[in-house]
């Protein structure tokens, strides 16, 4: 059987109209990264969203200008404001967690509904407007290929200079230079939160070994540990407008403990199972 | 040790004993939980009441003191309390998370649902009840 091409799929996929009704295909598979994508994958975007109404809107608008044609899903963490009215507004599906539980948690909600649901490949990215939706084709094309389970999209490897807070960028650094260290491969952006995931990543992430508050490079190891195969892909990514980053204040001390202590647990426990 | 404290310590001992069957009585406190608290009053009560038995165990723990031994041993058991609630809370906070993402799923599909059962028939193809 050919393997599907990402031209090939993108012709398909163009030719549906850009609806964000979950598909019904009940033939679609799971695919681990031993085996070509044969059949139309079922893509699922996902979108975890705190009190993001400024936001949302616009980011939902520039993925639907990609005439992907794929659902989205926005998975609502407990917002306060018309996250969800705006969400709803613009066609997309919309989990919401009765109350704010983290930005893990919300992700890994809708990795859950992507198992529950047999989506193939799923795409998580950010609902501040910090990832342009121009790069999910990219992420996509890398994710069909053999041996690929998950993409990261890295703002390091952009010819685009990201510019933030030098704390901010040496903590990356840091992390991304553990992850490389670690993983045997350069790892430029762990702390990215826009993603590909395929096949049996996306149940691995459905599962108890998904760290629920910041599943940044502690999870890219647990992965690598476990035989997935990661890679990485150059994307756009702006300066969050607005909303101060999640990793601010207190938290970043929380942070830096939390991601430390949880690569040295890592490490020291058995892989487990994929 | 000074008869004030050891009387002091005795009703203390006693107070926090009966509380506990108290709480168990009136199920405000689950019989799981009452266990370390009833256990280390009862300890802490035979060590304030017997002086031979405080003797021996300040002799085990190298203290010189008699009340230092009391405070070393009240101070494990919270030690060890807030331990073990720390890893009940942990698996609790696990279990909401669960249950809390559950809760946005079915919620949603409920949602789902009412939608496909709320469109009239001409625009589904289907009847009502074959929807269902």
């Amino acid at each position: 059987m050919e393997t599907l091409s990402y031209q090939t799929f993108k012709s398909q996929t163009q030719s549906q109209k850009t609806s964000v009704v979950i598909q019904e295909d009940d033939t679609a598979e799971t695919f681990s990264s031993q085996e070509p994508l044969t059949k139309q994958p079922k893509i699922l975007i996902i979108i975890p969203a705190y009190n993001e109404e400024k936001n949302i809107g616009s980011v939902l608008e520039d993925i639907q200008k990609q005439s992907l044609g794929f659902p989205i899903l926005v998975i609502n963490d407990g917002s306060s404001d018309n996250t969800e009215k705006i969400a709803l507004e613009h066609n997309a599906e919309v989990i919401s967690l009765p109350y704010n539980s983290g930005y893990g948690v919300a992700l890994q909600t809708g990795f859950l509904y992507a198992v529950k649901n047999n989506f193939s490949i799923v795409v998580q990215m950010d609902s501040d407007g910090q990832h342009d939706p121009e790069n999910i084709k990219d992420l996509l094309e890398e994710i069909q290929k053999e041996n690929c389970d998950v993409v990261i999209g890295s703002r390091f490897l952009s010819a685009a200079s990201y510019k933030t807070s030098l704390a901010r960028h040496a903590g990356m650094w840091l992390f991304g230079s553990i992850a490389s260290l670690i993983c045997g491969q350069k790892v430029t952006d762990p702390t990215s939160g826009f993603q590909a995931l395929k096949g049996r990543a996306i149940q691995f992430a459905a599962s108890d070994n998904y760290p629920p508050d910041y599943p940044d490079a502690d999870f890219i190891i647990l992965m690598n540990r476990c035989g997935f195969k990661i890679k990485e892909v150059p994307v756009t990514m702006h300066a969050s407008p607005e909303k101060e980053s999640m990793h601010h204040g207190h938290k970043t001390i929380y942070y830096v403990f939390k991601m430390f202590l949880s690569i040295f647990v890592t490490l020291l426990r058995k892989s487990p199972k994929r | 040790m000074p008869p004030r404290i050891q009387i002091i310590s005795i009703l203390i001992c006693v107070f926090l004993v009966a509380y506990v069957f108290e709480l168990v009585r009136r199920k405000h406190l689950s019989e799981e939980y009452s266990m370390g608290w009833l256990i280390t009053g009862t300890l802490m009560l035979i060590l304030s009441v017997s002086e031979g038995a405080l003797k021996w165990v300040s002799g085990l723990v190298g203290a010189t003191l008699f009340t230092s031994t009391l405070f070393f041993f009240g101070l494990l058991f919270l030690m060890i309390i807030c331990l073990h609630f720390s890893i009940r809370i942990s698996a609790l906070t696990k279990q909401v998370r669960i249950l809390t993402q559950h809760v946005g799923i079915l919620d949603h599909e409920k949602k789902v649902l009412e939608k496909k059962i709320n469109q009239p028939p001409w625009q589904t193809g289907t009847s009502r009840l074959e929807q269902i």
